[in-house]
Parts: C-alpha cells; structure tokens; sequence
C-alpha cells in the first residue's frame, strides 16, 4: 500500500500500547548480532565512553612509567627509545583517544535527551564513527605494542618524522592511523551539526539549547572545518616518506615549516574542541547542585562560539620561536592574549551561579566547581605564553607541560569525571556511591595539584620537555620527585573512578528518573532510557522545563506529556534550524551492518597501506564499496525512492 | 492558568520531499570538509611557493592547452548533471539518463586528458616540491572525481530502475551537489596552478 | 640547593634576557594575583554549601532565579581587561626593542645544530681565520654577537637562558639570535626543541670574558695542532688520523672529516659530549671507547680500541689543548 507523502501526525498522551509498540519499533536486536548492528545512540556513547577510559587508563599508566623514570636525575629505567615512544604515545592517546571520543561519548549518548530527539540525524553515521574511533585507536596501539609506537611527539615535527631520521614503521603506524582516525572526527562531527539544527524537540528555540550542546556543536563545526588539515599533514608525511615526495625535506624544496603551520591550524582550534563540549557539561551540570539557572545563559552561549572564532586566528603561538617575522608574531600573540576575554566569561558566570544560588555538596559539584580554579590556573599560564618575549623562555620547558596538564585535566578530565557522576544514574538506573566519590575527588584533586602546581616551577627553573633525563641542577630533582609522588596519587585516584563505577554498577542505590531534581528533558524519562527515548515528542516552552512550576515561565509551561506519537515506524520529527518548528516526519534506519562493514574494509586498507600490500588495499576498498553500496541504496522505508509500482 | 504548550503541526512531509531533508545538509557538512581538505592543498601551494627561492615553479609559464580545456569540459559536465537532474524533476526520465550518461562521459574525459598531461610533463612525483605538489593535489582532485564517477553510475542505474519521482530524489540532488563541487574545486586548482604563475606568483 | 644553571628567572646576564625579565615576573605575578582572588571567590560561594554526609534530598531545596549574576561577568571581564591590556602593550614594546638583531654586531658566529652537538664557526678577514669549535662558544663581554643558526639535519632550538629566549633552528632557512653577556661568566645553552634520542644530552657553554682574554683564546684556536713530541702522542696521532678522522677533524693533520665535532683543542673545552660528561681523562678515555653506554644512540659507535691503543690516543688527544 502506497505511503503516503505528507501526513498529519497524531498527537495524544502515553499508554502502555503506545510504548509496546515503539519498544518492538526501536530495540536493538539481542547478542551478537544486536552488538554489530546497533544504531541506538545510547549504546553508541556508552561504548566510546568505556572505550575512551580504556584509553585515558593506558595512557595513565605510560604517564606513571615515565614519571618513575623521571622520579631522580640520571635513571636507567628506560632508554631513550623506550621514552620516545612512551612520551609520544601518552599524548598521542589522551589528546585523540581519549580527550574528544570521552566528549563525543557523552553527546552522543544525552543530545537526543536533551533535545526532546529519538535518536541522532544519522544514526548509521554514529554508529560508523565508533566503529572507526576503535579500529584507528587499534591500529595506533598495534604499532606502540610491536614496538613500532609514534616517538616524534604528539605533534610530530619534520624532519625528524621524516624517513631519514626515522626509518621504522613508527612514523607510518602514527600517520595512517591518524587518517583513519580523522574519518571518525568528521563523520561524528556532521552528525552533531545536522542534529542539533534539524531534530530537535518542537519549541526547542536555538536559545534554549542546552550549553552543552553549545559547546559540542561548536567543536563539530571547527573539526569539520580543521581536521582536514592534519589529515593532509599526515598523509604529505607519509607520501614524503614512502613515495619519495619532498613536501617537508628542505633538500628538494620543502618546507618544514609547513608541517608546522597545516598541524597546529588544526592543534589549535582542536584543543579548543576538546574543552568547550566539557565547559558545556559544568554550565549544564553546575547550575543543578546550586539550585538556579545558568549566570548569564546567553553571554556564556556566545563566548563558547567566540572563543573558537578567535582559536582559529592563534595557531602561530606555538611557533613562536621558529624566526618569524615580529609583525606576524605581533598579531598572533595579541589574538592569544585577548581570546583570554571569552573564556573568562564562563569563569565569571560559574562562580557567580555559586554565590547566587544554593550550592549542595555532591561529588559532582565537587568536581564541576574545583574545576574552576583548574582552568583559571590553566588559563593563566596560557596568558603567560602568550606574550612573546616571555614565551622565548618559557616555550618547550615544563611550564609548558603543566600548563597544558591544568588545562586538559582541569577543563576536560575533571568535568568529565563530574559529568560521569552526574550522569551515570541516568545511564544505568544507579547511583555512584557519594562516599567513595569524596575519596575519589579529593585523591584526584590532591594528586593532580602536587603533581603539577610544582611542575611550574620546574619549568621556570629551566628545565627542557621531552627529556628522558636530566642533571640534578638546583631543586630540579626535588620537583621532579615531588611530580612523580603526585603522579601516583592522582592515579589512585582515577583508579577510585573506576572501582566506584564497577562497584556502583551491580550494588549502587536505585536512581528514579531525577535523582538530582534536575531542570533538563533527560531527567523527564526513566533511568536508563527506554530505546525510543520519548513516547510522545515533548513541546519546549523554556530552557528549564522540569523547573518551570517553580520558576515561572509567563503562563505558559513545557508539555511533555502530550504531543505527537510519531509511532508509524521508526520516527522522529525534524525541526527548522533557529526556531524549532516541526517541518518533517524522519524515517529512521534499523539496525545495519554497513558501519561496522565497512570499517572493517577500511581497516584493512589501512593495514594495506602502511605494510605495502597492494592486494589488502584493493581488497579492503572492495569491502568498503560494498558496504557504502548496501548503506546508500535507496529504500523506500526511508522515502529515498518512490515505492515499486504494484 | 498555567497552558502546557503543544506543537500540533499539521500535513508535514513524511521523508525527504525535494532537497527538503536532512540529508542534504550531511552532504553539504562533508562537501564543507573536503573543501577545506583543497584549500590546505592550496595553502601548502602558496606557502612553499612563497618562501621558496626563484626557480621553484618547473614550469614558469604553463601550458593551457590541455588543461583549459578540460577545465572547461568538467565545468559543462556540471551543467549537464544540473540538466539531467532536471529530468528527475520534471519527469523526464530520458532527459536524466542522457543527462547523468553524458556527464559520465564527460567526467571520464576529464580524467583521460588529466591522465595524458601528467604523461608528458617532464617531472615526476619526487622531483621537487613543487612537483610534489602538482601532482598530489591534482591526484587528490582525480580521486574525488573519480568516487563521483562511481557515483553517477549508481544514479544512473537506480534512474534507470524508476527508483526516483519529484520528490523522491534527495539522494540524486546531493550527488549532482557534490559533482558541482568536484567542478568547482578543479576550477580552483587550474587558477592555482595554471593561471597565478602568469601573474607573478612564484616567479 | 645549587642555583639552576638554566635558570632564567632568578637573573639575567644580559640586555636580551634583561628584557624579558621584568615582563616575566610582571605576567607571573598577574598570574599568581588572579588565581589567588580566584580562588578565594569560589572558597566565598561554596563554603555557603549545604554540607551533609548523606545525599540531600536535592527537592527540599528550592529553585530560584535572582540577584545580578550579569554584573559579575561585566565587572570580571573589565577588571581582567586592564593586566590583559597593559600585558599587550608591554609586549610590543619589548619584542620591538629585542628581536631584531644588533645593528652592528661585534661578532658573526655560524652555529649548526646537529643530532647531538653544536659547530660553532668563527670567521674573520682570512681564510686562516676560519675555525670551527664544538659545544662551546667564547664571546667578548660587552659585545652585541649575531648567531646565524644553520640546520644540519632535524629542528634543534638554540637556547641560553640567562643571555636570550629560545630561537629554532631549522633546516633549509637560517634563523637569526643575538646575544650579549654583560657580565664575565660561563652561561649554560640547552637544544629545546625534541631531535630525537639524544635531546637530553644536548647542551653547550656560553663563556663570556674581557675582550683581550676573547682575542686571546681566539687566537690560540686559530692555530693548528701541535705536533707530536712522543712516542706515544706519534703513535696516536697516526690512531686519530686513520680511526676519528673518519669523522672528525683535527687541522693541521691528516684528520679531516667535517661529521663530528672539531678536535683541534680539544683539551680547551669544559666537557664532552655537548654537556654530557666532564671533560677529563678518564671520561675521555670512557667515552672513546663506550659512547654508547654514556650517550645511547648518539652517532659515535663504540671503539673497540686495545689498552696501549688507548693510552696512545690519550697522550696525543691531551695534547690538543
């Protein structure tokens, strides 16, 4: 029987029919099959979640490898290669597989509860860029494990990246990994954009976004626009490498220099990317522990987009030291000087959220405030490189290694950490347990400030990054000691993370849907969701629904006990990009195997590629055609052809 | 009285109708992408050429005749793919198979007369940067031609099969997109590589 | 504790490193002013917190909207402006006065960089004039010096703390440093940008003296090698010619390989290895014949070389003074 093309959609209240109806519509198929086939963008962010603290556990432990070797001067723990390797790794798996798959892993999994959504734009897509983050995080860890790790830096420099310097498969594992991997980045990315300015709930109006979703599609549209970048720098090394090509070696008209411009116009909007998604979380998750609506919604929304706005024109500050012209250097150290403005915004509105409302100590608001002063800690040591008198000292020593550690771990680890206390009973039905949470933050907080508070000093006092060891010049031995103890501290801590997690998972307190009496649309479903999220599409009247009886929103509330069923198939409603206007009933896809397909073909390209095989590479791309040909046939349950004529 | 709001809306399309769909803005999110993808190739072009010394440029003065031309050809195979999506839209299912067959042909071309210039240029792949350069963004441009290639043969075929009407054929509209796209970036290479040096660039 | 030879902020020996000085303290010390207001505002607003040993019924505790919460972002972005603004000017102002190099330099050194050691050229009117040295570097007190940093492989960064910041040393261009010791001294350089294995172990002296010490201690490098006056030294210099000058060079001989660092005078220089060891016999005799024990990695391969054949080199390398 012919569809039909335009329809009116019901509109009614839950029952227990309704929800039979669309749990049999959207469940995941058990086993196996249900574990490789899944769209279920709840399953999709749990597993980057899990998979992203796999890695920042590995990455820890090479941390903890490295501060034992550092823990006294002279040490023969490792050797120099050995250091190479486990410094590049470390950075190599926090920056790209742990610090934004942890972030995609909680957008994933709350965007569509948070915008009123049954599932993301394109759920194959979200499923094809876990299957990708995971087989490229493979591919990366298979080169460390074989000895065959990246051992240039995370951020690699030519010519030491080159073939002369480094002939192994060290540099090859790194730079084809790194392609697969940007695959991830952007195709996760296109999604979080398409989502969040086409499937959002009705009424729910560009300015009542939660801040997250801010944050997150801010960082999609700057990884849309700069993965590219590295993705081309990568892939010129390994043509330079293998095929003779002379983009980086000064010998045949190269310029090393490039590397350096095409990695950092990427770096830097990328660090960006992977904070401002985790600035969101605290402007989201803050405001509930202190009983009030966000400081300053607004101004804090638009100083999330104008500091990516300004992180695309600061690239050159890591370049300081490399002979530019004092014109450029001028202008780019100007624009590292004033970006500190927007950020401070959010500083500003969080502490004022504090002393405006009603602040109760949970380990969430532990973690979500301590990170407060982490950042500007973070910040300001930014704000010191940025000058570049200044900066021709201090580059390239450890002030800068902790300065970038107070950053990455008090913007994106502790939030993330808050967030995950947050949000886990919402996941699982469960509560973390508070009193092991207060010895977690305070293990994590203690051990990461002695670690690195010092390390600042250790920096000014003139010790060099990236040595594997040094000369016990005055205190440089004491501080270093000091770091390593802290080190471990902060490791028992995270470790507290997880044993809270695994503990809390089979014996924690039974979570209702809002344990935190929380204002936000996830809280408004059960604990864990149902498949299909929402019953009936919810109605938004404000930012703060769950709120609104005691707020007071002008008359007029959030509805989400009534409104369209959408239960004719797998369905959800699209929306217009500014004001949320229905304007589209969305077919969604099953379960398929074309992700999970087609990553393996890639995957074996890639192998293809980096040993030389031109039979996998042709093999692996055959796969992956096919699996784009099963994704992309037209199908008239999606309304991508017409029906076949009876 | 408090009033809970309700979005009643009434007759929305179920599915893409036309562009109409969020389909259309995927493909432009990953048109986006590969975009700045050649306007890196292109940066690595003028920033390697800018700080290189005289002499960088192979071919001070390069030959137009082959690949005005076929810039030129790529650029009517855009009109033809708009012509043949036409065809979808006004039922004229002729006109779309003639239409994508022709800009097959014509994007097939492109590649042949690509595939001959690069035979008769005196460098090759590692003989400098700049040839690196020439040669990688110019293959980098054929391969994403060629996966349109791949492309347009599907639509074909599903044209064929009557897969499309009016307003089913989102998936034809963001292929003949991502063609104009393809169109548009080897203008920009041509201008990079063909037409600066004759405005001093590099010289 | 023993003051941190690479310490840049405790003093400064001379007028680029002045420069920056008191800009450093000055952001340090914004630095250090903002974290400790900031945290004392977030001690203010969260010490009000309920405290409770048991998960409060968050519900109990009422919502409320109120109170100028805009006027503490305003109020904080004006405030943050002003050290963020006077930091700006601060900074165009020194970068003008010390980036550029000096007008007219009273020394042009040649530095290259190489995996793990520093060639220092010195030039002059003759080619006679012309020397190289290795991991240490004589300037004239006083004296404005050009370094023109040469790439010998991969990125190396040229850096002495206490005379001038960092400046990258990059293949294929030639950046250009300066510096000026106003006081007499030895000052420590560092290589701060990763090169591989040996980074660590890549460091050079700085010795700053009175100028008619300067031109004496140019003069004695201008002058070849000794000849051998024993038996031994002539048995070590034929080892020296026929083994290190595969890679090295010591003028006046038959070693004359430009890979490896100038032995010429050796014995003049305070260590081995670009700061790796003390320069005295008995490390020297360890690193001719265990380099890779002391410097893993490094491009000097291990000698293998018998005891007299080590004595022998010894005796003629001691005298390369």
């Amino acid at each position: 029987m012919r569809q039909p093309d335009f329809r009116t959609p019901a509109v009614g209240t839950t029952s227990i029919e309704l929800e039979a109806r669309l749990l049999r519509l959207w469940e995941t198929s058990p086993g196996l099959k249900g574990f490789l086939t899944s769209v279920d963008h709840k399953q999709i962010g749990i597993r980057y979640i899990v998979t992203a603290f796999i890695f920042l556990a590995l990455g820890g432990v090479e941390a903890l490898i490295m501060r034992l070797q550092l823990a006294g001067p002279n040490l023969t723990l490792l050797t120099p290669a050995e250091y190479d390797q486990l410094f590049s790794t470390h950075g190599m798996t926090m920056i790209f597989l742990y610090a934004a798959p942890v972030l995609s892993g909680f957008s994933n999994y709350l965007w569509p509860l948070l915008l009123g959504s049954r599932d993301m734009a394109f759920p194959r897509l979200n499923a094809l860029s876990y299957w990708i983050y995971l087989a490229s995080g493979l591919f990366l860890y298979a080169g460390f494990v074989t000895g065959n790790g990246p051992n240039d830096g995370w951020f690699n420099y030519v010519p030491y990246a080159s073939r002369d310097f480094n002939p192994g498969l060290n540099e090859d594992f790194y730079s084809l990994g790194m392609v697969f991997l940007g695959i991830s980045t952007t195709v996760g990315a296109a999604n979080f954009i398409v989502t969040a300015f086409r499937t959002r709930a009705p009424g729910m109006s560009i300015n009542r976004l939660p801040i997250m979703v801010w944050g997150t599609l801010t960082a999609s549209v700057a990884n849309v626009i700069v993965v590219p970048a590295v993705s081309l720098a990568f892939f010129m090394l390994w043509m330079d490498r293998q095929f003779g090509t002379q983009f980086f070696d000064p010998a045949g008209g190269g310029q090393p220099l490039l590397w350096q411009h095409l990695f950092w116009i990427f770096g830097h909007p990328w660090v960006y990317a992977i904070v401002l998604p985790a600035m969101g979380m605290v402007s989201d998750g803050l405001p509930v522990f202190c009983r009030r609506p966000l400081v300053g919604y607004s101004l804090v929304a638009l100083s999330t987009v104008a500091t990516m706005i300004l992180g695309f024109g600061v690239w050159v500050h890591h370049m300081f030291a490399t002979g530019l012209p004092g014109l450029g250097l001028s202008f780019f150290s100007g624009a590292s000087i004033v970006i500190v403005l927007p950020s401070a915004v959010a500083v500003f509105a969080w502490i004022a959220t504090i002393r405006l409302g009603r602040p109760v100590i949970t380990t969430a608001f532990l973690f979500f405030s301590s990170m407060i002063l982490l950042f500007v800690i973070g910040g300001v040591s930014g704000f010191m490189t940025a000058s570049v008198p200044v900066d021709w000292q201090l580059t390239d020593t450890y002030f800068v290694v902790a300065h970038l550690h107070y950053v990455l771990i008090g913007i994106n680890v502790f939030p993330v950490v808050g967030a995950t206390y947050f949000w886990f009973p919402k996941m699982t039905g469960r509560m973390l347990n508070e009193q092991l949470g207060r010895w977690n933050f305070w293990t994590m907080f203690l051990g990461f400030n002695l670690a690195f508070l010092p390390m600042h000093l250790t920096g000014l006092l003139g010790m060099p990054r990236r040595v594997y060891t040094y000369n016990d010049y005055g205190g440089w031995h004491a501080l270093n000691l000091i770091t390593s103890i802290g080190a471990f501290v902060f490791a028992i801590g995270v470790l507290l993370l997880f044993v809270n997690v695994l503990r809390s998972l089979r014996n924690g307190a039974v979570a209702g849907k809002n344990p935190w009496d929380a204002p936000t649309l996830e809280w408004s479903v059960s604990s864990p969701p149902p498949p299909y999220n929402f019953a009936v599409i919810p109605t938004l009247a404000s930012r703060h629904p769950l709120w609104e009886d005691r707020l007071g929103n002008e008359g007029i509330v959030s509805n989400m006990d009534r409104g369209m069923l959408l239960d004719e198939g797998k369905e959800t409603i699209a929306t217009t990009a500014l004001d949320a206007a229905p304007d589209m009933v969305l077919e969604m896809p099953e379960d398929s195997f074309a992700p999970v397909l087609l990553t393996l073909g890639l995957a074996v390209l890639f192998v293809g590629l980096l040993l030389k095989v031109w039979l996998a590479v042709g093999l692996g791309a055959a796969i992956a055609a096919l699996a784009l040909l099963a994704w992309f046939w037209p199908r008239s349950e999606l309304r991508e052809r017409t029906p076949a004529h009876g | 009285m408090v009033e809970a709001a309700l979005s009643k809306p009434e007759n929305l399309p179920v599915g893409p109708i036309g562009r109409h769909g969020v389909g259309w803005w995927g493909i432009g999110t990953l048109v986006v992408s590969e975009a700045a993808l050649f306007g890196y190739l292109l940066f690595a072009y003028f920033y390697t050429g800018a700080t290189a010394p005289p002499g960088w440029l192979l071919e001070p003065a390069p030959r137009l005749t082959l690949a005005l031309p076929n810039t030129i050809l790529l650029i009517l195979s855009s009109v033809v793919a708009w012509w043949a999506e036409q065809g979808i839209v006004r039922q004229r299912r002729p006109q779309a198979l003639i239409g994508f067959g022709l800009a097959f042909l014509m994007g097939a071309g492109f590649v042949a007369v690509q595939w001959l210039e690069w035979r008769s240029k005196t460098f090759s792949l590692g003989t400098s940067s700049y040839a690196s350069l020439y040669f990688v963004t110019g293959g980098v441009h054929v391969a994403h031609l060629l996966v349109g290639l791949v492309i347009l043969l599907f639509i074909f075929g599903w044209t064929a099969l009557d897969f499309f009407s009016p307003r089913r054929r989102l998936v034809v509209s963001a292929a003949v997109l991502y063609w104009y796209f393809v169109s548009i970036a080897s203008v920009l290479v041509f201008s990079t590589y063909y037409l600066t040096p004759y405005l001093g660039f590099g010289q | 504790m023993k003051s941190s030879p690479l310490d840049y902020l405790n003093n400064a020996a001379g007028p680029r490193a002045q420069s920056i000085l008191p800009l450093t303290w000055f952001t340090l010390g914004i630095s250090i002013v903002v974290c400790v207001i900031i945290a004392i505002l977030l001690w203010f607003a969260v010490r009000r917190a309920r405290q409770q040993d048991r998960l409060v019924e968050m519900r109990s505790i009422p919502v409320e909207r109120g109170g100028n919460g805009i006027r503490w972002i305003s109020i904080g972005l004006i405030i943050s402006a002003v050290p963020l603004a006077a930091t700006l000017v601060w900074t165009m102002l020194t970068l003008a006065a010390i980036a550029g190099p000096p007008a007219h330099p009273g020394l042009i050194l040649d530095v290259t960089a190489r995996q793990w050691w520093w060639e220092v050229q010195y030039n002059g009117l003759q080619p006679t004039d012309v020397f190289a040295t290795a991991n240490e570097i004589h300037i004239p007190v006083g004296v404005p010096v050009l370094v023109r940093l040469h790439g010998g492989d991969v990125i190396h960064s040229f850096w002495v703390p206490k005379l001038s910041g960092k400046t990258d040393v990059i293949p294929g261009q030639t950046n250009l440093s300066w510096m000026q010791a106003d006081s007499p001294g030895r000052y420590l350089g560092q290589c701060s940008e990763f090169c591989g294995f040996q980074h660590a172990h890549m460091q050079f002296d700085v010795v700053a003296e009175p100028q008619a010490d300067f031109d004496k201690w140019q003069a004695l490098q201008r002058e070849p090698a000794p000849p051998p006056v024993s038996p031994e030294q002539t048995r070590g210099l034929a080892l020296v010619e026929y083994r290190c000058g595969l890679c090295h060079r010591v003028r006046g001989t038959a070693a004359g390989a430009i890979s490896a660092p100038d032995l010429t005078h050796l014995m003049s220089r305070r260590s081995l290895a670009a700061g790796t060891l003390l320069n005295n016999s008995g490390n020297l005799v360890g690193w001719i014949q265990n380099p890779q024990n002391i410097k893993p990695g490094s491009q000097m391969p291990n000698q293998y070389l018998s005891a007299q054949q080590l004595s022998d080199a010894l005796a003629y390398l001691e005298s390369l003074k």
